[in-house]
């Protein structure tokens, strides 16, 4: 079975891609991804933030007590190797491209400009085959308008855009008025791809202890509806690469973002549950599907049920919902 | 050739040559001499090689005797070897240093000469430790300053190869050590032309070999012993000329010539001074100024002490001179003189004996510079001075810096004698230690002389806490080189950093008149002049000081730096010092912050760029008005109603006026009255806590882990809450049956480092306000005038009666007075807790033998003490007496208590019919565990001892005098793990297998704190620490297993974070044993790199993951048929990683050396798998595993039960 697809210009032997977890921060992880069959690696993200909070952390816990008594100037070891920034990053990046033959996609989230077109640059020069934008932005100021928070997108892209000539992806959340002219801008600014979507944090509250809980809850497949929707939509649309992320679960779900219209589909909820050999699990899926429906390759599948080529592409709009909604109370 | 000239401090300017020059270094940390090891172990680390190429091993050993036996070793198999080492490391070294010279073996030890431990320890630097080793055959050379150090260092390599004999190449700790001085290095290429490799391949063709096998070491008889000793004799006579050479040959090659002895001065000099190390620089720089002036005074620097070439020195002194000083660092009490007084003497006589001196010269001693007592060109002049009195009239064993008013031996000192000082910039700082002052000060050192081309000395000075510490921060700069090893008595630039000095100590006295005064102020530039006491105004007024004012703290915090105002003062200080011009001192300080910061982030460098940036437009001159206008002086430091001693003596040292103590104060025997920490009132808490009494469930828990000892408990009858202030709180004992009773919680804020335990530690949560719990902080600076009051309410509240408090709970723990208080640890410490519980529970009775670290620096260091009394006068009997001996003392005080009480009873027994048969039958069989118990028998002891009073035999005062040992006393034995896994292993080990009652208390940190983090054996596998830079890789040493395997010994392993009552019962529990006992305590520290705030939490995580199994090995169990272990912490229930990657001591490694720190993770995780896996089987049994306790059973085989 052909289960080529491309992605952002890259040829992929089949469109799962493992997208950034634990797993694919480390080296045995990613090798293990291809060894079952992941078509790509999104490593995790490079955050900006994380980096200088961190050099901070170890600034602060190690020098704060330094020639404050006469024994001791120091109470910690100098350490020669030690470097704070994405140094380790773009190490994984260099030995990941060097252990594994699938492409290796770097992912960043950035602070500042300066952090995204830096970081950008250093992981091209790593040698990343891709670069996908986590664009983690919860717009809560109620100052900044929905046009402010689009142009920051197509500002970071621009400016990431202009600094690297890998292809460059950019992975959004599905809160925009217009997803769908956002998609074209985005892909006009330069993208090459988009990921739908990014899942926000979104935390819970302790009711006894008054507390903000922030523990991180895996997807589950029945979040991919909105994501279905919105690949099915702009399948077709747009030029840029689709990518499906949330909710991969089964073949299932890989099955419905293929035929929705994504050209590659993202877990990281599955594997993380599972372990990378769940990949392999995935792959067999989506292999006895087609098998069982006697496709002859994937491209022959993607896209069959994206909204362009529905018979009634109305099913993914306004009626339908009335419609779900009419069925609802007379039930 | 000449060499890059920069700046560094003595210690890294020695290290620097001793690195390159050997191929193995085997050391043990010790104050002051530490740097010297850490710096060969991180070149090491990074590969740096000598100059042969290869990289140098640097091996840490586990006591100072331990380093010299490797290092006797490793000569032995011929490698170039060499140690570094101070004061009590060097005294362990002597066997072996003895052995090396018997043997004739090339090596160099490089010491920072300190005080050795006598009436008290002191880390800080004179000659002592050098003058006890003087007999050992090795050679002793002396250094005066950092680039002689640097030099020195070579030229003692070079003549050793040559000569045999070892050397031992000492500079003055701290003063030199310590002092940042611009210095020419030596090149490589110098270095190699100094070291001759024919001598090197000597050195290694005398080495043990198979190959050409000979025996050494052998036993003499009578018959050879003597001719031995007497073999070696060339070898040591060739010395000085070896040396003469080797300084010589150094000489030519850097242009920097020395002189065994180094004569300097008048010609014609009549009256000369001889002295050796930093003290000579100060002489000559003194002498040339006096001789200038025509007087005949001159000064003989001593270089090469041992050998002592009389000819050497006679060829050195003028013939004119007719009056010497011989000046030492050392007390030699009960010699005719000091050694160097002596051996001058002696020369001189010999010379006159030979005819190479047609007279003796008067020849006077005198000592200087004790612990690094300032020396100051006065001194000098004073010593010179003296000797121009008539022969009749000078005095000899003179001292010079302190009043001896017991024994008259002071010179008078002309404190306005000065040298000129014009084109030098003389600048104090005053500062904290958390506010990074003094780094700043190094690093503008290095700026000055490095980057402008100037000449740049920089010496600190720390008071002796680890939280708050005060630093004072000596800095000189000048186009020419800065020769003066004393603090600045005159400052053209004087920076206070902290507002609060000004209110306890008169800073400006150093001042030098129309100079600049940089004050960190957070009042502003309106309201500081009126903040100001009055003293300080008129200062300012009469000296016409131009001032500055910076709100250095808002503008850190602004930029994100928090506390650490470094860089704003920094800055504050190069534009108005005028040192450089301000644009290029901005682009030096930019550069340099990238230098220094680079490693940690480019974040770190841009809130330090933001903070340069953000400085001077907010530094403001002050308008100083004509006259002052605050008419507050400064409070008195200690109320007027504190003990005699604590007015007359800690108050002095409180405000940094120690030196004026005159000698009639000081105790001769060392003791020094308990508790005086109380009146230290330090205030170096912003936040403080504050009780909410309406959520408080009076649990103890904060009480329980506050390491400070500040929050107090009590419960009273309600009726004692009249006439109480306003705002003192209290609220119901939340106990039923107690309807009248009160309870308060109480903080000692002026005490607290507002570290935040209590917070973390307390459960009770609000259920109405997110994040209020039963406590929480708040700025103290509202809150401190009602605290005081509230507090002096509280204090005079009736103190819980202990027979009434339940001890075993941590509950009922809170009731009970603390007898350790407000010492000065760090923040946060995870130590100080554990002590706290110690003196709770058993202090009235308990005799403490602390070993020395971390615990005897915050537990006795002067100023003052934290051990205290309680309301009757009692309290732990604390001493330190070494580091490596700990065990062993604690022994003593069991073996000596046990013999009292021996005699106490016979004597007892005897007196029965006198004193009351009634009376001393209770007395003889009194059960003496509970606090009932121990109550009711005090009582009859006081009886007793009042019906002893009454009688007039020598049985009865006998008894008298060890009557008090009727009351079981405690003996605790408390110490580090550096002190117990390391240093004093053997003598513990010793002590837990003696059987007898002794209660060992080891403060975990898991490496040595006091010394700056250096691994011990109980360091982690897998933690970096020093000497253990890539991470440890084999597992801390299982103590508590190794000392279950004798069977009788209570071990219990605690953490109080995890499990407060797991603590309190293993604190009970190996106290009320009746045998030896060994508690493992862990404890947080700041080496771990954690944030101290959540130390305990930590613990909890320890414990969590497994790598700290709570457990007891109670042998007394075994007389109920019981398993004597039990595992007090369930199953492992997170994985390692979580604890560990909270701490950087971990984590760091995944930024180094990501792999090996996966790796090791793996590898910890499995050794804490296994080890949990290993107790819990132990505990699981039946207890037949364990070796029998053969010290519990009778002839008859009946189990004993424990006698208390």
């Amino acid at each position: 079975m052909d289960l080529t697809t491309r992605y952002m210009g890259l040829v992929l032997r089949n469109p799962l891609v493992a997208s950034a977890s634990p797993l694919t921060g480390t080296l045995d992880g990613i090798r293990q991804l291809e060894e079952a069959g992941a078509g790509a690696v999104v490593l995790p993200s490079l955050f900006e933030e994380e980096i200088a909070a961190e050099a901070e952390r170890y600034d602060h816990l190690t020098s704060a007590n330094d020639d404050s008594w006469p024994e001791s100037a120091t109470s910690f070891p100098t350490l020669p190797e030690l470097r704070h920034g994405p140094h380790h990053y773009l190490d994984l990046i260099r030995a990941a491209r060097a252990a594994v033959d699938i492409p290796v996609i770097a992912s960043i989230n950035g602070v500042t400009s300066a952090g995204w077109i830096d970081y950008a640059k250093l992981i091209e020069e790593a040698g990343a085959s891709a670069l996908e934008l986590n664009v983690y932005f919860v717009a809560t100021d109620p100052m900044r308008s929905g046009r402010e928070v689009e142009q920051r997108y197509l500002d970071i892209l621009a400016a990431v855009r202009k600094a690297v000539a890998i292809p460059v992806a950019v992975k959004l959340g599905p809160y925009f008025s217009s997803l769908g002219h956002l998609a074209v801008e985005l892909q006009d600014a330069g993208a090459d791809a988009l990921v739908l979507f990014n899942r926000f944090y979104q935390p819970d509250l302790d009711a006894v202890k008054l507390e903000v809980l922030t523990d991180l809850r895996l997807s589950e497949p029945n979040e991919i509806r909105l994501p279905l929707l919105w690949i099915a939509a702009l399948s077709g649309r747009v030029t840029a690469s689709l990518a499906a992320s949330t909710g991969v679960s089964t073949a299932t779900e890989v099955v419905k973002y293929l035929l929705a219209g994504a050209d590659v589909v993202m877990t990281t909820s599955s594997l993380l549950k599972h372990g990378a050999p769940h990949m392999a699990t995935l792959l067999a899926g989506l292999d006895a599907w087609l098998d069982a429906r006697e496709f002859g390759s994937l491209a022959e599948m993607r896209g069959l049920m994206s909204q362009r080529r529905l018979k009634n592409p109305e099913a993914f709009e306004r009626a339908n919902y009335l419609k779900i909604l009419a069925g609802y109370d007379r039930g | 050739m000449i060499g890059k000239r920069t700046t560094m401090d003595g210690n890294t300017a020695v290290a620097h040559v001793a690195y390159r020059v050997n191929e193995v270094c085997a050391i043990y940390p010790i104050t002051p001499s530490s740097t010297m090891a850490e710096l060969a172990d991180q070149w090491s680390a990074e590969g740096l090689a000598n100059i042969w190429g290869n990289v140098p091993v640097v091996q840490e050993m586990q006591s100072e005797g331990g380093a010299a036996g490797t290092v006797h070793g490793a000569l032995q198999s011929g490698a170039m070897t060499t140690t570094f080492t101070s004061s009590q490391g060097l005294l362990l070294m002597l066997p072996n240093m003895f052995k090396i010279a018997g043997e004739l073996t090339a090596t160099v030890f490089h010491v920072a000469a300190r005080s050795l431990a006598t009436s008290a320890l002191s880390i800080f630097g004179d000659h002592s430790d050098v003058m006890a080793v003087r007999g050992t055959g090795f050679a002793l050379i002396c250094s005066g300053n950092v680039q002689e150090a640097h030099d020195t260092a070579l030229i003692a390599e070079a003549a050793t190869l040559a000569a045999r004999v070892p050397f031992l190449h000492f500079f003055d700790g701290f003063r030199t050590s310590h002092e940042l001085n611009t210095l020419d290095l030596v090149a490589d290429d110098d270095m190699r032309a100094m070291i001759s490799g024919e001598l090197v391949r000597a050195h290694r063709a005398r080495a043990l070999s198979p190959e050409h096998p000979f025996i050494r070491g052998t036993a003499h008889n009578p018959d050879t012993y003597f001719q031995a000793r007497e073999a070696v004799s060339p070898y040591h006579a060739a010395v000085p000329a070896i040396v003469e050479d080797a300084m010589a040959r150094f000489g030519t090659l850097t242009g920097r010539h020395y002189r065994l002895f180094e004569y300097e001065g008048a010609p014609d000099a009549q009256r000369v001074l001889v002295l050796m190390g930093s003290g000579a620089e100060t002489a000559r720089q003194t002498v040339a100024t006096l001789a200038a002036r025509g007087e005949k005074v001159g000064v003989l620097q001593v270089r090469l002490y041992r050998p002592f070439s009389a000819a050497h020195f006679l060829a050195a002194l003028p013939p004119s001179v007719t009056a010497i000083a011989v000046l030492e660092q050392t007390k030699e009490v009960g010699a005719a003189g000091e050694p160097l007084y002596l051996d001058v003497i002696a020369t001189l006589a010999q010379g006159l004996m030979n005819g190479q001196r047609a007279s003796i010269p008067k020849v006077t001693g005198g000592r200087y510079g004790i612990s690094s007592k300032d020396f100051t060109p006065a001194m000098v002049k004073a010593a010179l001075d003296e000797l121009a009195q008539p022969a009749a009239a000078r005095r000899n064993s003179f001292t010079l810096g302190i009043n001896d008013d017991v024994s008259h031996s002071s010179l008078a000192v002309d404190t306005t004698f000065v040298l000129d000082t014009s084109g030098t910039t003389c600048a104090v700082f005053y500062g904290l230690g958390a506010d990074g002052t003094v780094g700043a000060n190094k690093n503008s050192v290095k700026i000055i002389a490095e980057d402008a081309g100037q000449y740049a000395q920089g010496y600190f000075v720390y008071d002796s806490h680890k939280s708050g510490a005060q630093t004072t921060s000596h800095l000189r700069f000048g186009p020419a080189p800065i020769k003066a090893p004393y603090l600045i008595a005159s400052a053209g630039f004087v920076a206070c950093h902290q507002f609060g000095f000004l209110e306890r100590q008169d800073l400006l006295r150093v001042a030098a008149p129309g100079g600049v005064f940089l004050l960190n102020s957070p009042f502003g530039v309106d309201a500081t002049w009126d903040r100001l006491p009055r003293p300080v105004q008129q200062q300012i007024i009469d000296k016409r000081l131009r001032v500055f004012i910076i709100d250095a703290s808002r503008v850190a915090q602004d930029v994100g730096l928090g506390v650490r105002t470094n860089t704003v003062l920094q800055t504050c200080f190069f534009a108005i010092s005028g040192v450089l011009p301000r644009d290029e001192a901005i682009r030096h300080i930019k550069e340099s912050i990238r230098k220094s910061y680079a490693r940690k982030g480019e974040a770190v460098v841009a809130k330090n760029f933001a903070a340069v940036d953000g400085t001077l437009a907010c530094l403001f001159p002050l308008v100083i008005p004509a006259a002052a206008t605050n008419p507050a002086g400064r409070p008195p430091i200690v109320p007027a109603d504190a003990p005699e001693f604590v007015r007359r003596v800690t108050a002095l040292m409180l405000v940094g006026r120690g030196d004026e103590i005159p000698v009639s104060l000081m105790p001769a025997d060392g003791s020094f009255p308990s508790g005086t920490a109380a009146f230290e009132k330090r205030n170096i808490a912003d936040e403080v806590p504050v009780w909410e009494t309406d959520l408080c469930i009076q649990c103890g828990q904060c009480s329980f882990v506050c390491p400070h000892s500040v929050i107090r408990s009590r419960h009273f009858d309600e009726t004692a809450l009249a006439g109480a202030p306003a705002t003192f709180k209290s609220a119901p004992v939340n106990a039923r049956g107690y309807p009248e009773a009160r309870f308060s919680l109480q903080f000692h804020v002026e005490d607290c480092t507002g570290c935040g335990l209590c917070v973390e530690a307390c459960p009770a949560l609000s259920p109405r306000v997110p994040g209020l719990k039963a406590i929480n902080l708040a700025p103290k600076a509202p809150l401190l005038a009602d605290a005081r009051l509230d507090l002096a309410f509280f204090e005079a509240l009736p103190v819980n009666e202990r027979s009434r408090v339940d001890f075993a709970n941590v509950r009922g723990v809170q009731f009970l007075e603390p007898l350790f208080e407000f010492s000065g640890a760090c923040a946060g410490c995870g130590e100080t807790p554990y002590l706290k519980l110690l003196s709770q529970l058993f202090g009235d009775r308990a005799q403490i033998a602390n070993a020395t670290g971390c615990s005897s620096i915050y537990g006795g260091s002067l100023p003052v003490t934290p051990w205290t009394k309680d309301r009757d006068g009692r309290g732990p009997a604390w001493s330190n007496s070494l580091f490596e001996d700990n065990a062993e003392f604690g022994m003593g005080y069991r073996l000596a208590a046990d013999q009292q009480l021996g005699l106490a009873r016979t004597l007892l027994a005897q007196l029965a019919p006198v004193v009351g048969a009634g009376l001393a039958g209770a007395i003889l069989a009194a059960p003496q565990i509970h606090e009932f118990e121990l109550r009711a028998q005090r009582a009859r002891v006081a009886l007793l001892k009042a019906a002893l009073l009454a009688l007039d035999s020598e049985p009865a005062r006998d008894l008298l005098s060890v009557a008090d040992h009727l009351v079981r006393r405690s003996i605790w034995i408390v110490g580090g793990d550096g002190w117990a896994y390391d240093i004093d292993y053997g003598g513990l080990d010793h002590v837990l297998a003696s059987g007898r009652n002794v209660n060992v208390l080891v403060l975990d940190t898991e490496l040595y704190s006091n010394t700056g983090g250096q691994a011990s054996k109980a360091t982690p596998l897998g933690a970096v620490a020093k000497f253990a830079a890539a991470g440890k890789r084999v597992p801390r040493k299982d103590l508590a297993l190794q000392a279950m395997a004798y069977g009788d010994v209570y071990v219990a392993q605690v953490a109080m974070g995890a499990n407060p009552q797991q603590t309190l019962d293993a604190f009970r529990e190996a106290e009320a044993y009746d045998g030896p006992s060994l508690i493992l305590a862990y404890s947080q520290c700041i080496a771990h790199g954690i944030d101290m705030r959540f130390g305990m939490h930590q613990q909890q995580l320890a414990v969590a993951c497994g790598y700290w199994p709570l457990l007891r090995y109670n042998p007394a169990l075994r007389a109920v048929g019981r398993n004597p272990l039990q595992l007090d912490s369930p199953r492992p229930t997170i994985p390692f990683k979580a604890y560990a990657y909270n701490e950087i001591r971990y984590s760091s490694l995944t930024r180094t050396r990501p792999d090996e720190a996966a790796a090791l993770l793996a590898q910890a995780q499995a050794a804490v798998t296994g080890k949990y896996r290993q107790y819990e089987d132990l505990a699981a049994r039946d207890g037949s595993r364990f070796t029998p306790d053969g010290s519990r059973f009778t002839p008859d085989g009946a189990v004993a039960l424990p006698a208390h």
